[in-house]
């Protein structure tokens, strides 16, 4: 349920002019309910970002999310899959990373 | 991909069955400066209390779909994980808290200006919320115009 609160909650900010990302565990639930921006990630719940006490595969998760939400143009809603990949360099050269990996 | 074969049998029955909500249009927003210059609020859905703050009422029908307001500069370690649902491991945010609310990675963002600035509040709810009309209606408005107020510009969304 998780899932689909931070869909709805990221609607109502969206409308009030609050550009959103969300992450989210589950892709089907993205599917159905359509947030404006979402990152669906592989991890199991209760690990949103990946891993405790690692910080660069924490910052791995939020650069992705960040760069959906830099995102332009698109059609809404955005959904886009999490790689291996993605996100990666960002502590270590500070970069804004690719948005697609390669 | 993440999926439900995490989740006991009845949760998977539950979930397949549950009406979702659809949101319908979509509503969006542009990014008006770029991420380097732009304020960034956190909102967690783990169900994260600071001490003093009442924890959230597992005994309302549907969920609680109240929020408390987080101050950037907690420390992680100070964050109460009240969560209800038995259906995830609960050791990993237990541990570290950043891993659902991650206060240090943003941060830390800001040091680096990937982000211009993080907000001097975020928000935690529980996503425990099976009927969300009271959340869609009051709170999650009630969230937004605090932090309209406090000019962020961009949001992270988290959930558990």
């Amino acid at each position: 349920m998780c899932n689909q609160a931070v869909c709805l909650v990221a609607a109502e900010f969206e409308r009030r002019g609050i550009r959103t990302v969300a992450l989210v565990l589950l892709r089907e639930v993205a599917e159905r309910v359509r947030p404006p921006r979402a990152l669906a990630l592989p991890f199991p719940h209760g690990y949103p970002l990946d891993a405790p006490g690692e910080p660069a595969r924490q910052h791995a998760v939020i650069e992705a999310a960040l760069q959906v939400l830099e995102r332009e143009p698109a059609t809404p809603p955005l959904l886009v899959d999490w790689a291996n990949g993605m996100g990666a360099g960002s502590m270590v050269s500070g970069s804004q990373g690719t948005a697609s990996p390669t | 991909m993440g999926d439900t074969s995490e989740f006991s049998l009845a949760i998977r029955l539950f979930l397949r069955a549950y009406p979702w909500r659809r949101i319908d249009p979509v509503p969006w927003a542009p990014l008006k400066k770029p991420l380097s210059q732009s304020r960034l609020a956190l909102v967690s859905t783990a169900g994260m209390v600071l001490p003093g703050q009442p924890r959230f009422d597992e005994t309302i029908k549907g969920g609680d779909c109240s929020f408390r307001e987080i101050p950037a500069a907690t420390v992680p370690g100070q964050l109460v994980d009240t969560h209800r649902s038995e259906s995830f491991d609960h050791r990993g945010v237990q541990s570290d808290p950043n891993l659902a609310f991650p206060l240090e990675r943003v941060l830390e963002l800001a040091a680096r200006g990937r982000i211009g600035s993080v907000n001097d509040r975020h928000l935690s709810f529980m996503g425990s919320i099976t009927a969300p009309g009271r959340l869609t209606r009051d709170s999650a408005p009630a969230a937004a115009a605090l932090l309209v107020a406090d000019e962020v510009d961009v949001a992270l969304l988290v959930p558990v």
